[in-house]
Order: structure tokens, then sequence, then C-alpha cells
């Protein structure tokens, strides 16, 4: 293990990092009217960046020879996988910006360095394998994200956004640093290999609070109930291309850090974490569900719609065998083009003067004006429902699946059960859009990149995209498979 | 026509029209929607012909691995040829009934409906398990939008109702089949239909599959969503729901229940019947109190299901023949049933029955296929009704005859209402003027009900062609179920046959 490899294996971050502070200079100079030369190489980067991982995944990269510094980092297909998933959401939500904020003269050119900076912060979670650039690495993504809620800065709601992320944030990285402090003390070591050699003898009181502290501040980051208060006022508050961001990256790079957690450093106590994650995994599918069924305001249905599939997601990981990892790992991939499509709806849905429109009541009857988006809109939410034949159905399928082969039928008949009830809000807005009187509001045009992504999306979440299952499922399973290989 | 993908075909011809019909105005959807129907039924019609009866179990086998953990596999017996050829058959006719009564986004309609007779395609020919699961489920989509989209009044209730109550089944069955596959190792239907689980798991898989099939069957107490879905749903969307919508729980039943559980199966048996007997006297007299058509005959719908499952949970030929029969007749009868409502309501727009009165007056012709189909549902000898129950009854007879004493007065209570309701909308005295003022059947309606008269005839006088292609797969199932099947209560024996002059010196004595 020498530097020249190490420095290899972080050529992605290198990129980005390179890119960022090139592109924060030439914002220095260029001012704000350089923003969207900015956005565009903000995404070439980004699309460079997940070039370099391709290979890692691709090949299975997996093993002693893809850590890098010593133990602290990791670039293995498990990393690549979120990676390329982070990179795609990133360019998604840099893609979505400038139609959105030009309307609003905020298109600033800070923009699209701050996505840039979260996606470092973002690729170093899904690569850590040391508490220290685990924390490192949140803290980068967290403070670019704080920036990037309050980023309409004469909007009240989203400054409010901005400080409530802050503040709770704040918190959450106090609880996880208190619960990695606990496990520092008890395991005596920072690194994940050396944490699970030192659980392998035993489990303390102390390394037990430990974990219990740092599953508490992980629930925080990926939104999880008990710990999921403040997403629906961040989505609803943020600017929307800034929401798409949060429903996507940060959750896909929080899953994925949590999966290594669980699995690297605490995988031989799994009996000790199991049942916390099988009750935030359960909390999170009703929690999410109920508290949807009141909301009139489309982005807090989106926040709710995300807690209720972490929750389902968290099924894979509550199993903790390859299999659950990989279900999770495929439905974080089908989650995050849900997601993509359904915000690029919401931004597709302005009133004749182009004002954003995100109260349900006003959307009614769309499908009398705006058809197309209509039957976008509803294929985003049945998928999201996981009513078969949209691809999110697969999703569910995966989680349960790895459930039952792993012996939790009971956690698999609950959550199954449960997620009729989220059936229920999902169908709320098929009913709005479609068997309502027209409210007759949306009527702005739409820009070309929010159609192309709202597109894009759709292909995928519909029945074709179960032809892909085979080459997904595969990477997916390779990319568990590099995280179990480090055991 | 071996290696021809007929069944792919036949999914694929009413997808392309349903992708047409969102991008066509009202008119030419319409042609679109009738002409894509039309063809499938002439697909339908070449399914049949080719259909080798006695040949191999399954025919028209089509495999292609075209993804992960589930294949694509489409193959069909005798079973699932019948139930397809009654899909197919009642398509056009549904595409014909809402020719005109349909005028708000029509395009959007037809594709609703094209969808749906896909899904329903996809059921029956499903060789899979989790294929078959995405096309049971797929079909809860459009059938939400029918109903919630083109229904009466009270359709946002009564589609939340359908969806909610479907999904809730569905999911339970779902969570059941992860573990079969996981414990047979394979998706393979008629594989797994040959897999002999635990006797013990058998009752969970068995409640679980239960779960889905008798909220779609539907059973009693579970049927509450299909009197409001039916009246609020278009007749067109009436037709499709008790036409073939609802022999999805008949066909679950006998395609998984019975062969893969046998033992569960023999177990529940008796749960069965008393659901089964109390639908048949508690659903025949909500029905003979109702005031609205379609309610009437929707709550008739759950007492002919309920003569359904007595049949299948007979575990013998008579019955298992006897149930197919019953859903394929009261596929095409109550169909024709909520046409009929369908002709009227489109001239009056109302289903409450005083609003009418004295059709057989100005409407002789419409009032004649009315009572053909009434005596129909009734079970009159010579119609598709008669055979069907009759055997049916006659095989439950064997196992239970309290059952089948009970059932039976379903019988007696369906002549009942259906003769009432006949009464009262046909006979009598004109006491609207409206209504006696309304035109006798046109040309369009007549191409509706005459197809389904006839094949109502042919199937009360000649059932051997029905019951001809599934003889082999039922004989086959009854061989499956024999090891699990209950001692019936009937205790029937041979009779020795009396000496001669026995007989002779009774016949004397009665002189």
């Amino acid at each position: 293990m020498d530097w020249s490899q190490s420095l290899r294996l972080i050529a992605p971050e290198e990129t980005l990092s390179v890119a960022s502070l090139v592109l924060l200079l030439v914002a220095a100079w260029g001012g704000d009217k350089a923003a969207k030369l900015i956005s565009v190489l903000a995404v070439a980067a980004l699309v460079a960046a997940g070039i370099l991982v391709a290979p890692a995944l691709c090949g299975g990269a997996m093993g002693a020879e893809t850590s890098a510094f010593f133990g602290q980092y990791r670039a293995d297909a498990f990393a690549s996988y979120a990676k390329i998933l982070i990179y795609l959401s990133a360019a998604v939500s840099l893609v979505v910006a400038p139609a959105y904020f030009d309307r609003f003269k905020a298109m600033r050119a800070e923009y699209p360095v701050l996505v840039l900076l979260a996606s470092i912060g973002m690729g170093m979670m899904v690569s850590a394998t040391d508490l220290l650039t685990l924390y490192i690495g949140l803290e980068m993504n967290s403070l670019a994200a704080y920036v990037l809620a309050a980023f309409l800065r004469t909007d009240g709601r989203s400054a409010e956004a901005g400080l409530k992320y802050f503040v709770l944030g704040a918190l959450a990285s106090g609880i996880l640093l208190f619960g990695m402090s606990l496990t520092y003390g008890f395991a005596g070591t920072t690194s994940f290999a050396g944490i699970s050699a030192s659980m392998a003898q035993g489990l303390s009181n102390g390394a037990l609070f430990g974990i219990v502290f740092v599953f508490a501040g992980l629930a925080f980051k990926i939104s999880a109930v008990p710990f999921h208060m403040w997403t629906p006022d961040v989505y609803e508050g943020a600017p929307t291309p800034v929401t798409t961001l949060f429903a996507t990256a940060p959750k896909v790079a929080a899953m994925a850090l949590t999966m290594r957690v669980a699995i690297e450093a605490f995988g031989d106590q799994a009996a000790a974490w199991q049942q916390i994650v099988v009750f935030a995994a359960l909390a999170s599918i009703v929690v999410g569900a109920l508290g949807a069924i009141g909301q009139t305001n489309i982005k807090r249905l989106m926040a709710y719609s995300s807690i209720n599939n972490v929750g389902f997601m968290l099924v894979g990981l509550a199993v903790a065998t390859p299999q659950g990892v990989s279900a999770m790992l495929f439905y974080l991939a089908i989650y995050v083009a849900m997601s993509a499509g359904g915000f690029a709806v919401i931004l597709m849905m302005k009133d004749a003067d182009g004002n954003p429109v995100e109260e349900l009541a006003k959307m009614a009857g769309l499908s009398r004006t705006r058809p197309g988006l209509a039957l976008a809109l509803a294929m985003v939410m049945f998928s999201l429902a996981g009513i078969p034949p949209m691809f999110g159905f697969w999703g569910k399928f995966l989680v349960f699946k790895a459930a039952v082969d792993g012996g939790m039928i009971a956690l698999a008949a609950i959550g199954f059960a449960a997620s009729v009830i989220g059936a229920f809000y999902y169908l709320k807005v098929v009913k709005v859009v479609y068997f309502d009187e027209p409210a007759d509001v949306v009527k702005g045009e739409s820009d070309v990149w929010h159609k192309l992504i709202l597109v894009l999306s759709c292909v995928f979440i519909s029945p074709l995209g179960f032809l892909l299952t085979k080459w997904l499922g595969h990477l997916s399973e390779t990319a568990a498979a590099a995280l179990y290989s480090g055991l | 026509m071996s290696g021809f993908p007929i069944l792919s075909l036949m999914l694929l011809v009413p997808l392309a029209a349903a992708l047409a019909c969102l991008y066509l105005d009202a008119k030419s959807a319409r042609t679109v929607a009738l002409l894509a129907t039309l063809a499938n039924l002439a697909l339908g019609v070449v399914l049949w012909l080719n259909f080798d009866v006695g040949g191999a179990q399954w025919q028209f086998q089509e495999r292609h691995e075209l993804f992960s953990g589930f294949s694509y596999a489409l193959g069909i017996d005798g079973i699932a040829l019948l139930l397809i050829e009654l899909s197919v058959f009642l398509m056009p006719i549904c595409i014909g009934a809402s020719w005109n009564s349909i005028e708000k986004r029509v395009g959007e309609y037809m594709a609703a409906f094209l969808l749906v007779e896909t899904l329903m395609i996809g059921v029956f020919a499903a060789q899979d398990l989790f294929l078959f699961y995405m096309f049971f489920e797929a079909g809860l989509i459009p059938m939400y939008l029918i109903i919630g989209i083109w229904g009466g009044a009270d359709r946002i209730y009564a589609s939340y109702k359908f969806f909610l109550y479907t999904l809730l089944g569905s999911v339970l069955m779902l969570v059941a089949m992860l573990w079969m596959v996981h414990t047979a190792g394979t998706t393979f239907i008629p594989t797994l239909m040959t897999y002999d689980f635990d006797p013990q798991v058998q009752t969970w898989l068995w409640l679980a599959f239960f779960a889905s099939f008798a909220v779609k069957m539907p059973m009693w107490p579970v049927h509450t969503w299909l009197p409001a879905a039916h009246v609020q749903a278009p007749t067109a969307g009436s037709v499709i729901l008790a036409g073939v919508l609802l022999k999805m729980g008949g066909y679950g039943f006998i395609r998984f229940s019975l062969p893969m559980f046998p033992e569960a199966s023999a177990y529940f048996a008796p749960l069965v019947w008393g659901l089964s007997m109390a639908a048949v006297v508690i659903t025949s007299l909500i029905a003979l109190v109702q005031d609205d058509m379609k309610k009437l005959i929707a709550y008739s719908s759950v007492a002919h299901m309920a003569v359904v499952t007595i049949g299948l949970f007979a575990f013998n030929p008579q019955g298992l023949e006897g149930s197919m029969l019953v859903m394929l007749s009261h596929g095409l009868v109550s169909g024709a049933l909520f046409l009929c409502v369908g002709i009227i309501y489109d001239r009056l727009h109302t289903r409450e029955i005083s609003r009418y009165g004295g059709l057989a007056i100005n409407m002789p012709r419409y009032a004649l296929f009315f009572l053909l189909f009434t005596m129909a549902s009734i079970g009159l000898p010579g119609t598709s009704g008669f055979v069907g129950e009759f055997l049916s009854l006659g095989g439950i007879y064997q196992a239970s005859s309290w059952t089948a004493l009970i059932c039976t007065t379903g019988i007696i209570l369906g002549a009942a209402y259906m003769l009432y309701l006949y009464r009262r909308v046909v006979f009598g005295d004109q006491k609207n003027a409206d209504a006696a003022a309304m035109a006798d059947l046109d040309l369009r309606e007549y191409l509706m009900v005459i197809p389904l008269g006839l094949a109502v005839l042919w199937m009360g006088v000649y059932p051997e062609s029905f019951i001809a292609p599934m003889r082999a797969d039922i004989a086959a199932l009854d061989a499956r179920l024999a090891r699990a099947k209950p001692e019936g209560d009937a205790k029937l024996a041979m009779g020795k046959e009396k000496p001669a002059h026995e007989e002779a010196a009774a016949h004397e004595g009665a002189h």
C-alpha cells in the first residue's frame, strides 16, 4: 500500500475537488452570468467522475487492493455503485436548476459548486471505512446542503428550511459523534475492521450504547422514524431543484453509509442492531404512510413518501444478508428514478404566470388539461406505491423476498400489509389528477430539460424497466458481494 | 401452429391498440378498440381450433428468460383456454356497450379497457408465479381508473374500496408466494402444482391465498366492494367486472389453492362451505329487496360465485366441472344482464326499478332477450345456468348433503328475485310516460345481445363443447386431490341389483 495507489483509488474525488475549486474561481471572476456555463462544466465533472468509478463496479472490485490510506477509505464495487447513483442524482439536480432559479433571478454561480462539494462529501461517505473519514464526508455533504436548502435568500420558507436543516442536522451529527466516541472508547479503534474484530470478542454495554447512538445519528440522515421530523419542512421549504437533490443523492449516500457501518463495523453483532432496524423500518413505513394522508402540498407528500420508502429499504438491512443488501441497492436505483421523475413533474407544474404549483387542490383535473404530465405523475405514484407492473414494485419485491428468504416472514407480512396504507395517499394523488373537475391552474410552459428528465425516468419506471432486472441485479449483487468481502 | 407465439400476440394486440388509443380522437379510438378486440376474438377462435383436446396438458407454451427472478413463461391448459375464450368473447361486446354512452375521454377509456383485456389474458396464460402476480395485480390500475373516472355518483368511494380491498388481499398472497418459491426453488406453476408442501405450512399458505382470492371472488363477508364497484362502474365496466374479473378468484382456487395445497384445502373445506352457504342465503335475500337493478344483479353474482366455491371444494369431478361451467355461464349471463340494464339505462338514465314497468309493451324484443338471460340466471334447463349449477350441487351433495340442501335454496331464492325484478321492469302497467316512450333495440344492441343469447343456449343444450377441453385437466386435479379428499356424508353405495322375480312380484303387489 503506497501513496500513489491510494491517490489512484480516489481519482473521482480528486477530479471533483479540482473541478469544484476551479469552478469556484470561475464563479468569483465570472459572476452569476457564468452560472450556466459552470453548471455545464459541473455536470461534465460529475460525468467524468462517474466514468472513473464505473470500472470498479463492472469489474467487481473488492478486497484489500481497493483499500486506500491505510484502511481509512475503500473504493470497491459497493462504493462505486452508490457513487454512480449519487453523481447521477447530483447531475439531475444541476440540469433542472436553471429553469427554476431563472424565474426568481436566483441562478447564482455558487449553486453548481455547492452541489459538487456535496457530491464529494457523499462520495467520501460511501467509501469511508473509518469513523473519522465517515464524519468528515458527512459534514462536508451537510455543510453544503445547509447552504443549498437556504439558497433562495429572499424566500422566507427557504431560509427557514436551511435553518431547520442546520439545527437538526447539527444535533444529529452530535448524536452520531457521541455514538462514535463511545464505540471508539470501547473498541479502541476507529477503523471498521478494528471495530469488527473487537466486537467479535463480545459486546459490552458501552459498545452497545455506541451502536444505538450511531444508528440514531444515521437514522436522522436517512430520515427514518422516529428521527424524520425535519424532512417534510425541509422538502417543502427548500427550492425544488434542491429538494430533488435532497430526495435522491444524500439518501443514497446515507443509506449506503448505514449499510457499510452496519455490516462492516457491527456485522458480528447483527442481533444487537437488527431489532432497531426492524423497528425503524416498520415505523417508517407506517408513519410515512399515515403522515402523508393529510398533506395538501405535493412536496410535503413526497417527503412522507420518502420516509415510507426508506422504511421499505430498511427491511433489506434488517435481514442482514448479502441478498438483503443487494435488494436495497436495487431499490435505491429505482427510488432515485422515481424521485427524479416525481420532482420533475412538480417542477413542470406552473401556473399561467410561471409560478410553481405545489398545492394538490390546484392540480385537480390535470389529466384533462395536461394529459401527458398527468400520465407521468400517475406512473410515478403507482410506482411509488409498488403496484405492478410499474418498476417500483420490483424494489419492494426484492427486499421482501430477501426478508422471506432470510426467515423474517412476519416482518415481510406486516410490511407488505402496511404498504396498503401507503397506497391510499398515492391513490389520492391519482384521484385528484384524474377524477376531479379541472381546476385549470397548471398552464405554464415546461422546460425542455425537465421534460427530458421526466421522460427518461418514466421509461425506467415503466414495465420496460423489468428488462433491466438481469443487468442491474447483477450489478447490485456484485456491489453487495464487495461489501461482504471486507468481513 | 406449434412455435407460433399466439398467446404473446393476444397480449400484444390489445396492448398496442391501447397505446394507440391514448393518442386518437374519440371516433377513431372507438374503431381501433373494436377492431383490436375483434382481432383478438379471431385469435381466440384460432386458439380454440388449434387446442388439442386430449393432447398435452400444457399447450402453446412460450418461455423466455427475460428477467432475473422470474421468467416470461406462457402456456394454457383447458381451464385457462375456456376463461381466455370468455374474455375475448366479452371484450368486443364491452366496447360496443360503451360506443355511445361514453362521451368524455373516449381514448383513455378504450385504452383502459384494452389494457384490462391484456392483463386478463395474461393472468390466465401466465405459467410463472410472479408473472401471474404481476398481471393479477396490474389489473387494479385500469379498473380503478375506469370506476373512478367514468363511474356514477359515488364513484370515488367505490374506486378506493375496490383498490384497497383487493390490494390487501393480494399482498398477503405475495408473501406466501415468496415463501413457496424459497422452499420449492422454482417459479414455474406446473412444477409447483405437483410440489408437495408440508401440510403444516400449507395451512398458512392456503390462508394467504384465500385472503386474495376470496376478496376477488368475492365471498361473503368480504364481498362488500362488489356492489359498490358495480353500481358506480359504467355498463361495460360492470360486464367485464362480473364477466371476467370475478373469475380470477375462481381460477386462483382451481390453479393454486386446490392443487398446491390439497391437505389445507380439505382442512378448510368446511369453512368454505359455511361461507358459501351464508353467501347464498344472505346475498339472495339482500338481492330480493334491492331497488337498484345493478345492485340486485351484483348481489346475485355473489350468490352465484358461492355456488362456484362449493363446487370447487366438493373434491370430485362433478363439482369441479360444475364450478367451471358456472363461472363460464355466469360470465355470459351476468354480463348479459348488466348489458340489459345498460340498454335501458342509456335511454332513461336511472337504474331505479320503480321508474320502469310494462316494457313488454313498447320494447317486446328487448323483453324477449331479457327473459332469456333472466331464465339463464335462474338456471332453467336448456340454458347455460342449469348445467353448471346442477353439476356443482350434485358434486357437493356427495361431500355434504346439508351444504347441498342450503345452497339449493339459492336456486329458489334466485328464481324469486330474478322473476320479481323481471315482473317489475317488463310486465305490469306502463307507469311512467318516459319509460313507455322508449324505443326497442337498435342494430348495435342486437349485435351485442344475439351472440350472448346464442352462447347461453349453446352451453345449455350442448355443454360437451365446453367440458371436453377441460376434462383431462379436471381429472388430473381430481387425482391430485384424491389423497386429501374429505369423507362425504352421502355414503353413496351402489345398490345390489334385485333378482328379477322379486321385482316382478313387487310390481304385481302394486297393482
